[in-house]
């Protein structure tokens, strides 16, 4: 079985703070991590490859720093890495990212291709659908559960707003997992130590046959106009009290409010 | 010369950071009270290649080095000092002794098992009679046919019991003195090999320390380590390996507590502020944090050389007698920085003291290193 | 591109075994609104199987034109026959603005539909208006803490969005407003139909519709474990609230999906909502900002969550909750 695992790197934005002064972000210090959804990915490719074998390509578009991610996926059991990386990528919204994608897993072997449902930075749920449309695939999104039945068949148990759903797809299909679907494994010291050793294979724009009108910016339909800081609600009152104190003060409020 | 990172150790910082918050200091507390080993955290180490960190990947190991296993030991340390010791008498006292001494025939057969930690190992020197004064060994091993016969005991044999594979020092010719000490390797289950009383320690409580009891336990000849006669030479150099493990868990240890400190007068206030605000707060913390960095290079040195070849002996008692006094400063200081909490098992500092202490006792007291360093300066 | 070519906007109506779904309507009732600014036309797009009875409802809350799709193959949502119904209306149609919920089913749907009619989708917006240009200006929370991103897609049509539930409001429902009702007969491509459903199972314990509570207790990393999360479950049973929680807390299996509140779990507005130990980044407060009062409590004085609190305590949650607790509990009994 051939995989392809699309991942991507993204800022901890759980780990983003403001100043408590200014209510800006403070910028400094956000590590930058594998997506959490795309790990859920990549663990359930490494389960298939635990279970039937399987050879496990990674690939993901971005600038260098990328190869992070990348170096990881490696330590974590992957075959094969590819950084998909052009100048002529950037500033592409989820549409054109989708383009510049497909055109590289033209080029590559599959039975199965994975996403994570979305990227935290984002949060947009889009270029796994979009991925597999320009594929001709067909797609399974929020999948919590994938088992593959001989010779080609996949079951899928995917989470919807009442419950689950199981489905049934036949390879070559696109999935895009939750990370809440599995614990994605730590790296293997061993893995680790040779990460840096293997070869990650840059790809750019000469690599891949898409119309250039389809990549970055120029193939973006959507354009930010502008952004702007939300003023959001303004901070109310902010107690630095010990914990007998502050439960007064709750309770009092929730008093004031009529809950208790 | 260069004191930054490789990406290959920032990559691997990242993994075992991750592994000792998520899977190591969610046990640290529990381990602690109820003197339990832990099992579990072991075979999710082995997994990961953890238990057989520094050795060539041809004998099961992660093809890692010194410098690599010395951060594993601290930051699994940092969590819990009972995990950091499990992995450094493992790894220094019984992989490395097989490995740097071993023939062919005993590195295939038992170090894939140990490096992949399917098999946990041991070391037993100290005897009742026999502790800094190591050459005072009492146990003997005699040739009879193609066995060796061991009779005698080994206390505070840390990872006892639960070890499948132990090191073990015995006298094979009294009147030669330390030249007539001999290292042997012994697996559990040998007729006449048992395991005495469980000792209840001060600290690293989840750790287990127990007698070895041997009892004309009979092994093959081939099992001896090194040369006839060489096992004083083989403990030695042993310790001296160990010691960068023991330095590594000291560092751990006093990195936590200092963790936890900073975490704790950040939020603690008295007279209306963070203690943190407070001068004398933060004048000792960076005193002590300056120790810690201290610690930290003289660890990385000693394995940096041991990793090219350099003689690091000197080094690592350095290190270690740096490391572990400044572990026992840091811990107590920080319970005293927790004030009345710090006495009490709400917070983790008073663990982390009462497993600092150790790392001033074992694998060569605080003393023992000073005479190493001083014997090398007057020599 | 001649834009002139393309008007009125189409709401994709979602339903759940012939049970039209709140978000529809709330689209509804936007699509009204930027509808009359643009002096065009609501048409709401019904698929589905044995529904048209169901089509003069949605009129009722602000469609002028139903497009009904009613056909077997419809009749429970799968990603292709649904995208290529929405596709040939579009195509037939050429509409101006494209709405769609942002449901796991509208989040399967919107991207699919885009990349085959190659247009832009803005996802999960939170705020829709007309520019002076007739442009759509589709506004969405951005990464960056408290970054707000206004997006256009001014070369391309139709617009397409898709919106969470419950952060539009819906409409009175007028029984006698006029419109018509449009049966469309879909030309199915079943080549490529591939994905078959097996189940869909519906689990009890999603049940609990936590954007229906009016107190919520929500825990975060600063709750961080399965017993934290049963502290805060004694807590809300003390109150008569739901205890919801951040993503972080989903993803690390510690609370099912169905209780998350942000971007990409519900949209919540109670009249008290509790953050606990919760840093408040911009996916969390995109889900609860527009509570009545909140009340957050977090160890770290630069959490974002206090510039969106009415009350902030910097304190440690773990102390602060069984104390909460005990003391409202001693309140009732007085």
């Amino acid at each position: 079985m051939n995989i392809v695992v699309c991942i991507k790197q993204v800022p901890d934005t759980t780990e983003i703070k403001l100043n408590p002064e200014t209510g800006t972000m403070i910028r400094e210090g956000v590590p930058s991590i594998m997506n959490p959804d795309d790990k859920g990915g990549l663990e359930m490719a490494l389960e298939l490859k635990d279970q039937y074998g399987a050879h496990i390509t990674v690939i993901t578009m971005g600038p260098a720093q990328a190869d992070q991610i990348l170096r990881e996926a490696f330590a974590m059991g992957v075959d094969r890495a590819i950084l998909l990386t052009d100048r002529k990528f950037a500033g592409a919204d989820t549409l054109a990212t989708s383009n510049a994608l497909a055109g590289a897993l033209k080029i590559l072997d599959y039975d199965l291709i994975i996403t994570g449902r979305q990227a935290i930075d984002g949060d947009t749920a889009q270029v796994g659908p979009q991925v597999a449309e320009h594929l001709d695939l067909p797609q399974v999104t929020y999948v919590e559960n994938l088992q593959f039945k001989a010779p080609k068949t996949f079951t899928i148990k995917k989470a919807t707003e009442e419950g689950y759903q199981t489905v049934e797809v036949d390879a070559p299909c696109v999935v895009t997992v939750l990370a809440s679907a599995n614990h994605p494994r730590y790296m293997s010291v061993s893995g680790i130590v040779t990460a840096y050793q293997r070869e990650v294979e840059i790809w750019g724009f000469d690599n891949i046959k898409v119309d250039e009108n389809k990549l970055g910016l120029k193939g973006s339909p959507t354009r930010v106009a502008k952004s702007f800081t939300k003023g959001g609600k303004m901070a109310g009152q902010l107690y630095e009290v010990d914990a007998k104190e502050a439960v007064g003060i709750i309770v009092n409020k929730l008093k004031d409010k009529f809950i208790v | 010369m260069d004191f930054t990172l490789t990406k290959e150790q920032t990559l691997f910082l990242q993994m075992i950071r991750e592994f000792a918050e998520k899977e190591v200091k969610p046990l640290a507390a529990e381990v602690d009270e109820d003197e339990r080993f832990p099992e579990e955290t072991v075979r999710k180490m082995a997994k990961l290649g953890i238990m057989g960190i520094p050795f060539p990947t041809k004998y099961g190991g992660a093809g890692g080095d010194n410098i690599l296993y010395s951060m594993a030991v601290e930051e699994l340390s940092r969590m819990c000092g009972t995990t950091g010791v499990v992995v450094s008498a493992h790894t220094s006292l019984c992989v490395a002794p097989i490995y740097e001494h071993g023939t062919e025939d005993q590195k295939q057969k038992y170090l894939p098992k140990l490096c992949s930690g399917k098999w946990l190992g041991a070391f037993g020197l100290t005897e009742p009679n026999a502790g800094t004064d190591a050459s005072a060994q009492q146990t003997t091993a005699t040739l009879d046919g193609d066995e060796y016969v061991i009779n005698g005991s080994k206390i505070f044999i840390t990872n006892a019991f639960y070890a499948d594979v132990y090191v073990v020092m015995a006298m094979t010719d009294k009147s030669l003195g330390t030249r007539g000490i001999s290292a042997f390797i012994v697996e559990k289950g040998t007729p006449g090999f048992s395991f005495g009383k469980k000792e209840k320690k001060l600290g690293i409580r989840g750790s287990a320390t127990c007698e070895l009891i041997f009892e004309n336990c009979r092994i093959p000849k081939e099992n001896l380590l090194g040369k006839i006669g060489g096992g004083f030479g083989v403990a030695m150099k042993t310790l001296d390996g160990g010691r960068i493990g023991i330095a590594a868990q000291a560092l751990g240890i006093a990195q936590g507590a200092m963790d936890e400190t900073v975490k704790y007068v950040k939020e603690r206030k008295q007279f209306g502020k963070p203690i943190g605000q407070f001068q004398n707060t933060q004048f000792q913390l960076a005193d002590l944090s300056t120790k810690i960095e201290a610690a930290r290079w003289l660890v990385r040195v000693a394995a940096f050389k041991k990793d090219r070849g350099i003689p690091y002996s000197v080094d690592a008692a350095r290190a270690k007698l740096f490391a572990s006094e400044t572990s026992m400063e840091v811990t107590v200081k920080a319970v005293q920085f927790h004030g009345g909490y710090g006495y009490t098992r709400e917070y983790p500092v008073e663990r982390m003291m009462r497993d600092a202490k150790i790392t001033e006792i074992y694998e060569g007291t605080s003393e023992v290193q000073r005479m190493v360093i001083g014997a090398t300066l007057l020599k | 591109m001649d834009k002139s070519q393309y008007k009125d906007i189409y709401v994709f109506i979602e339903q759940r075994e012939g049970i039209i779904q709140n978000v529809g309507l709330e689209l509804l009732n936007k699509a009204r609104e930027l509808a009359e600014t643009l002096e065009e036309k609501v048409c709401a797009m019904f698929l589905g199987h044995n529904i048209k009875s169901k089509a003069q409802e949605l009129i009722a809350y602000g469609a002028d034109t139903v497009l009904c799709a009613d056909e077997p193959e419809l009749a429970q949502y799968n990603t292709e026959p649904y995208t290529q119904a929405i596709v040939q209306i579009i195509n037939e149609k050429n509409p101006s603005i494209v709405l769609i919920g942002a449901t796991t089913i509208g989040r399967d749907l919107g991207p699919r539909i885009s990349a085959r009619v190659e247009t832009g989708l803005t996802a999960d917006c939170t705020g829709l208006a007309i520019s002076e240009e007739r442009d759509l200006m589709m506004t969405r929370p951005a990464f960056g803490g408290n970054l707000m991103a206004t997006i256009l897609c001014k070369e391309h049509r139709p617009q397409m969005s898709t919106v969470r539930p419950g952060v539009m409001l819906k409409g009175e429902k007028e029984d006698n407003r006029k419109g018509n009702i449009e049966e469309i007969g879909v030309k199915f491509d079943t080549s490529k139909f591939k994905v078959k459903i097996l189940e869909n199972v519906k689990e009890a314990k999603n049940m609990i519709d936590i954007t229906e509570a009016k107190i919520l207790v929500s825990g975060g990393r600063g709750v961080g474990s399965t017993e934290g999360f049963q502290k805060l479950q004694e807590l809300a049973d003390e109150i008569g609230a739901e205890v919801s929680s951040s993503r972080a807390m989903v993803d690390a299996g510690i609370i099912p999906h169905d209780r998350q509140v942000g971007q990409t779990g519900k949209t919540v507005r109670p009249d008290v909502y509790f953050a606990f130990g919760i840093s408040g980044a911009i996916q969390h407060l995109a889900g609860m900002e527009e509570s009545d009062f909140i009340i957050a409590v977090n160890k770290d004085k630069t959490a974002p969550i206090f510039q969106n609190a009415d009350l902030g305590i910097v304190g440690d949650v773990n102390q602060i909750i069984p104390l909460l607790t005990e003391k409202l509990r001693n309140e009732v009994r007085k």
